[in-house]
């Protein structure tokens, strides 16, 4: 008989219904993933014990990592779903929602949250506008070597559904999101908002939520430094927070 | 006169955000519609760079210069002036997006590195790392943002985009568009449109586009009454791993880099790539074109290829596949400008790239058709403009590496101004419109859903979509004949019949992914038509379109851009032909195995 693959995926119609187990057997395919496995799904959605179902619902566009839709839990473990490759999963491979944000259906959770804190932490550089004023500034190899690890965050919230401070009582804005401040005030012009930045990290849900449980650096799909960058905000808010203390 | 237009802006990678900021800027408002948060749009697949003739390299670039590669690199079918001036604007936009904060990498002296891409011989091509198109959506991703929080943004993300309002006069008074979660269609009213909705990768099944890029709303103008241009120019990347879900891009940078394109001499050769001596290794790139090498543009490389493995036999262990070697270049230089796309490879395939030469085949890659647009982004329909893959205008027929970034940022700039000119000059405004057209839109839009929903037959979209996939890589990719071309056609004919037996598994009227999908099919089935009868009507070769029946370019006949438009009584594209603006630069025989 072919080899096959075996998937046990969590169901959930909508946000208000019950979530039920749905298990899948899949003839298998080199190079399959688990994103591929759900397209199997759709195009002959039965269950392994002969039922007819309905195609998953889940999030994803580039399928190349670098798109931050299709996070999920898988084995347990907050990942994206397009690089789990089949062949490096135990079986049967658990498929489930993120726990910590709300179901929209299925697979797919609303991650809003993270553009909502971004928005609140300014993580932009306040250009004057976008006519022409002619080359940026300098910024040598080494800066933009320190940058560009930051820079390539996908917004996937892995690091949030890991992390044991991240939930409603704590309100933590999460890693992914004190990182890009550490990117935007290391930036020469993004230095302007750095007050604002710094301030925005106090108080609750603030940076000093962080329980430094260090889970957020081994989820990352991306391998962004986020404890050092955690570790590099937390110095400059305490800085800020003395200073504001002062000036009082 | 409206002082403060409202204009809607679809899609939200770099050409949508390019047009939001400029419209916000110029103080209108802009309702985004985006079926992904505007952050994980296609742009941020791009990977190796943007052109600009910044000519920080003492080579003596200028932006005539590329120019001149840009209309020879798309085989002169690109209309000149619109090229012309994207190239004088892309230094100022590299700067732009240098001051916005990308992470370019740059030179010992603190300024922009640039890299050699194919189709040119200077290093024109500013880059961050491997991952350049995620970085520039996000510069642009982070300024609407900031326009988002000042209220000058409404984002409407998770909602898709279905068809234009049109009036009575057929003026665009604004669009019909579905959330995504609550199924609701919904009417929004806009003193004009911008479309910037991407490629149409999923047209070919597998290719190395994003999920949401369907063509599917250029598909719905299409049928609404807009021109759809040059739809037969379909750009086949020749370095792509092959995957069971998608094609997944390896960068032309790899060879920018040095990355070299080979296959065993000989026909069978079962040794692992290291026994093979140099000798007996076949760089058929390099002697096809010394002048170029490795960095032929894409239709070139893609073609060479294809004969390697199909008509030489040579493709590794009998597969169709062709090494990529990179393990010539030491890690550190690997590691530092090209990251980002090995570990794609090694997350994809599991091997070391910097270790083992990567094994890789032509794929789907790029549409430079797309909905016809006049100089200023302006498509046939008034109030509807366009911007970046979606449109046709900058790429002719063939695009070179790194130029789709700078194509889809100047587009949105020259757009979003144009839209809000437009808004500005239209006495009338949209409340003028009577809320007939609008209802009469959604009624349209929500019995085609409905019917859909009930639709009781035996047909399984995904599957249909699978064997639209396989038709038309099969038929309308590398190589083309007008006898497959026509049977592809008379398919897709059958396609669309076999749609009206659709079964939809899922009926549910909650976040029903199969159901949106399979709205998009139908949009899919008939902008193939496009495809096919196009490459068919056009019997030379030129950039991407090869007829091996037809090999030369034919400027007497087919120096023209190809327009299509929707006979909705025969439910079916008929086609008239335009000449293309060469007032700039006269055509000339396009060869890369010398210098031009």
């Amino acid at each position: 008989m072919a080899k096959t693959v075996i998937l046990k995926i969590k169901r959930q119609e909508s946000p208000k219904a019950a979530a039920r187990w749905e298990e899948f057997e899949l003839t298998w395919k080199p190079g399959m993933n688990v994103i591929s496995a759900m397209m199997e799904i759709a195009a002959n959605p039965v269950t392994r014990d002969g039922k007819t179902t309905t195609p998953i619902a889940y999030d994803s566009n580039c399928l190349e990592e670098v798109c931050g839709s299709c996070a999920m839990l898988i084995n347990g473990r907050a990942r994206m779903a397009c690089s789990a490759l089949v062949d490096k999963l135990d079986q049967p491979i658990r498929v489930e929602p993120f726990s910590k944000f709300p179901i929209v259906r299925d697979l797919a959770v609303d991650r809003s949250v993270i553009f909502e804190n971004l928005k609140a932490v300014k993580a932009w550089v306040p250009v004057d506008g976008t006519y022409d004023l002619g080359s940026g500034l300098r910024i040598y190899p080494t800066e933009q070597e320190e940058a560009y690890p930051i820079s390539r965050c996908i917004s996937c919230c892995c690091c949030m559904e890991a992390c044991p401070q991240f939930n409603e009582d704590t309100g933590f804005v999460g890693a992914a999101t004190i990182a890009q401040v550490r990117l935007f005030n290391q930036h020469p012009t993004g230095k302007a908002l750095k007050h604002e930045r710094l301030q925005a990290l106090m108080g609750d849900g603030g940076i000093q939520e962080c329980g430094f449980a260090q889970n957020c650096v081994q989820v990352c799909p991306k391998d962004i430094p986020l404890t050092k960058a955690i570790a590099d905000t937390g110095r400059e808010v305490i800085k800020q927070a003395i200073k504001d203390f002062f000036r009082g | 006169m409206a002082i403060n237009p409202k204009i809607i802006v679809i899609g939200g990678g770099l050409a949508g955000l390019a047009a939001t900021i400029k419209i916000a800027e110029a103080g209108g408002h802009v309702d985004l519609f985006s079926i992904v948060p505007v952050k994980r749009s296609h742009s941020v697949c791009a990977q190796g760079g943007i052109n600009a003739a910044k000519n920080l390299k003492g080579e003596g670039d200028t932006t005539w210069q590329h120019f001149d590669d840009t209309i020879y690199g798309g085989d002169f079918l690109a209309n000149q002036p619109p090229v012309k001036a994207m190239c004088d604007s892309a230094p100022a936009i590299i700067d732009l997006l240098d001051r916005m904060g990308v992470t370019f990498n740059r030179t010992t002296e603190g300024l922009l590195d640039f890299r050699r891409f194919g189709g040119t011989l200077f290093n024109r091509t500013a880059f961050a790392g491997a991952t350049t198109g995620q970085q520039l959506l996000y510069a642009l991703d982070e300024q609407v943002r900031r326009y988002e929080s000042e209220g000058r943004v409404t984002k409407f993300e998770h909602w898709e985009f279905l068809s234009a309002v049109l009036d009575t006069n057929r003026v665009c008074r604004g669009i019909c568009a579905m959330e995504l979660r609550s199924m609701e269609v919904r009417t929004f009213p806009a003193e004009a449109i911008i479309m910037a909705t991407g490629g149409i990768g999923a047209i070919f099944g597998k290719s190395t586009n994003s999920v949401v890029c369907t063509g599917s709303a250029q598909s719905a103008l299409y049928q609404q009454g807009c021109f759809y241009a040059n739809g037969e120019f379909i750009q086949v990347h020749p370095t792509c791993i092959p995957g069971e879900d998608k094609l997944r891009l390896m960068s032309e940078s790899a060879r920018g880099e040095g990355g070299r394109v080979w296959v065993p001499r000989t026909k069978g050769d079962k040794r692992d790539w290291k026994s093979i001596p140099e000798s007996e290794r076949w760089y058929f790139l390099e002697e096809w074109y010394p002048k170029y090498g490795n960095l032929v543009p894409r239709d070139v490389a893609t073609r060479a290829i294809h004969k390697v493995v199909f008509e030489n036999d040579l493709g590794i262990d009998g597969q169709p596949m062709v090494y990529l070697d990179l393990t010539h270049i030491d890690r550190e230089t690997l590691n530092r400008k090209l990251e980002g796309i090995l570990e794609i490879y090694e997350k994809f395939v599991g091997d070391d790239p910097r270790d083992v030469p990567m094994k890789i085949f032509p794929g789907m890659h790029y549409t430079m058709g797309g909905l016809w647009v006049d100089f200023n982004q302006s498509t046939n329909i008034k109030g509807i403009f366009a911007a970046g893959e979606c449109e046709y205008g900058y790429h002719g027929a063939n695009r070179l590496g790194a130029n789709s970034l700078v194509s889809c940022i100047y587009g949105g700039f020259v757009a979003g101004p144009q839209a809000v000119l437009y808004a500005k000059n239209n006495i009338k405004s949209s409340a003028g419109a009577t809320s007939t057209v609008f209802d009469a839109e959604r009624k349209r839009q929500e019995e085609a859903n409905a019917g859909l929903l009930s639709s009781n037959g035996t047909e399984n979209p995904f599957r249909l979509w699978r064997e639209l996939g396989e038709l038309m890589t099969r038929n309308c990719t590398v190589i083309r004949y007008n006898k497959n071309l026509q049977q592809t056609d008379a398919k897709l004919v059958e396609f669309l019949e076999r749609f009206n037996h659709i079964n939809l598994s899922d009926k549910s009227q909650w976040a029903n992914t199969s159901f949106v999908f399979t709205r998009q099919l139908y949009n899919m089935l008939q902008l193939s038509r496009v495809i096919a009868q196009g490459a068919a009507l056009r019997d030379e070769s030129r950039g991407a379109h090869y007829k091996p029946d037809f090999p030369d370019r034919d400027d007497k006949n087919f120096l023209k851009t190809t327009k299509a438009y929707f006979a909705p009584d025969a439910d079916e594209p008929r086609f008239e032909f335009e000449p293309v603006d060469i007032s700039l630069l006269p055509p000339r025989p396009r060869r890369y195995d010398m210098a031009k």
